[in-house]
């Protein structure tokens, strides 16, 4: 099956302003590849790379070595983003547009015509559940309204993949819930769906394949199943163990 | 093409949505309407000074309109990090750029034509008497003298780190430029070298925004720059506003966004 996403030994190095190290390793020769239509976990604790390898993705970031491709086109052309949505960790939009301009202003980025925008504005209000809100300013939606304004841009240009970055961090239990079944129906859709979390059993439930970094690099990459079967524990256990997390003997 | 008029368009409902520019018209409004309304001593030189105080605040309140909303594109969009959703997109820094600067030299220029409407209107009524080309001509200039500024504003605010430092520099440079651009080649010949050539260089350098203040001509009746003139002065305010926004796009595309 072709690879939607890929590394090939990707590096990437912050400047720091310590004086005794002057170049800190974000990731160390990341080697990644998604599949079209898998929901792939992208797991590791804090600080280990997952956002810096997003970042690299979207071409936020250019990497020191190595390269990234989406769809075989290398990420810092900026045409290899015009299939991929985009979820950021906190919801990051024009709070003094609604949620149907906002919508629409994408929708013209792509280059929608007006009228499947219109058709694509009215299904995605539906699907996130934000139809009778999408008159009202963004600023005036609570924390899981604007996550779910933010799932609805993301999939304004219909794109076969998915780029999540802690979708559900700070979301109450029934925002969490609304956003997994989403999810859910995009692989039922075919969609290729590539997020990164913290929530463990949520990544055991949703995910076909998951890999784990720790310090920037990869610690292992596989099916979710053939991994707690092998550990014959379950998600959280096995990345803690991955992690070389030590779990302290009860006082 | 597209992104571009897109970016556009959310800078102008910005604009709009926002307070400063109510408070801005409101206080000019009423400084124009009461001043343009008075006549004292059916004096008609005082009623032209009244008009070129009129014009004046018109000038400042464009110019902080602009100033202050080019200021905080580009900051506002990497503090409140909608930059990142938008660069996920299939969009270039260059387009951003692009986006920000029409849409702030359009929401200028919607301003500017609301100021001059009113202006127009009011001493209009008063004096009965409406030269609509050279209010047009007026405004046209004006707007094009925005841009400018707005080019330079965007460059300023990849340069410093606040939007307020940057509205304040800005502020004082197109003042100074507006009050002492003409006097520098003079200033220069009144001084000895090495300050002499210093004078000359930014005399040379700077864009003359004085250029294009047509107020005198427009309060005392002067009558139209010829257009051609209009059109190589644009041509003039295209090159610098070009410059200008090349090295926007230059500091732009090496700065980082995390």
């Amino acid at each position: 099956m072709d690879a939607i996403l890929r590394t090939e030994n990707l590096c990437v190095e912050y400047r720091t302003r310590s004086l005794k190290v002057d170049i800190k390793p974000a990731l160390k020769d990341l080697n990644l590849s998604v599949r079209a239509g898998e929901i792939f976990g992208f797991l590791g604790p804090n600080g280990a790379g997952k956002t810096t390898t997003i970042n690299v993705l979207l071409g936020f970031i250019p990497p020191a070595s190595g390269a990234a491709y989406l769809f075989g086109i290398d990420v810092r052309q900026p045409i290899a983003r015009q299939r991929i949505g985009y979820l950021p960790e906190m919801t990051y939009y024009y709070k003094f547009l609604t949620a149907e301009e906002l919508l629409r202003f994408y929708a013209r980025i792509f280059g929608l015509p007006s009228s499947e925008a219109d058709k694509r504005i009215d299904r995605l209000l539906k699907l996130v559940e934000l139809e009778p809100a999408r008159k009202r300013l963004i600023k005036t939606y609570s924390k899981g309204m604007q996550q779910r304004v933010g799932i609805a841009q993301a999939l304004i240009n219909n794109p076969d993949l998915l780029v999540l970055d802690e979708p559900t961090s700070g979301l109450d239990p029934l925002g969490r819930m609304k956003v997994r079944e989403i999810i859910q129906r995009l692989k039922n859709d075919g969609k290729t769906v590539f997020f990164s979390s913290h929530e463990l059993g949520e990544v055991e439930t949703v995910c076909d394949r998951v890999a784990i970094i720790h310090q920037g690099e990869l610690k292992t990459l596989g099916r979710v199943d053939e991994l707690v079967a092998q550990h014959g524990v379950n998600l959280e256990k096995v990345f803690l163990d991955i992690i070389g997390y030590q779990l302290q003997p009860a006082l | 093409m597209n992104t571009i008029w897109a970016l556009a368009g959310v800078v102008i409902k910005e604009l709009y949505r926002r307070k400063d520019f109510y408070v801005l018209f409101v206080l000019t409004a009423v400084i124009t309407f009461v001043a343009g309304s008075v006549q004292f001593f059916h004096d008609p030189n005082i009623v032209r000074y009244v008009e070129d105080l009129c014009m004046l605040l018109i000038w400042i309140s464009a110019l902080l309109i602009t100033i202050a909303t080019a200021a905080r594109q580009i900051p506002a969009e990497r503090e409140s990090r909608t930059i990142f959703p938008l660069l996920a997109k299939p969009v270039t820094r260059g387009q951003v750029i692009l986006g920000k600067f029409f849409g702030c030299w359009l929401a200028s220029g919607i301003a500017l034509a609301v100021f001059y409407l009113f202006f127009a209107v009011i001493t209009g009524s008063r004096e009965h008497y409406w030269p609509v080309a050279d209010y047009f001509q007026a405004f046209l200039l004006q707007w094009i003298m925005l841009g400018i500024v707005t080019a330079m504003t965007l460059l300023g605010s990849i340069l410093f780190a606040a939007p307020s430092s940057t509205v304040t520099i800005l502020f004082i440079v197109v003042a100074g430029i507006l009050f002492l651009g003409r006097h520098l080649n003079t200033v220069a010949l009144h001084n000895d070298e090495p300050l002499r050539s210093i004078f000359y260089t930014i005399y040379f350098i700077i864009p003359h925004l004085e250029l294009f203040d047509v107020r005198e001509r427009v309060v005392n009746d002067w009558g139209l720059v010829n257009w051609l003139d209009c059109g190589l002065a644009a041509l003039y305010a295209a090159a610098y506003t070009g410059l200008f926004l090349l090295l926007t796009w230059l500091g732009f595309r090496r700065k980082s966004l995390t």
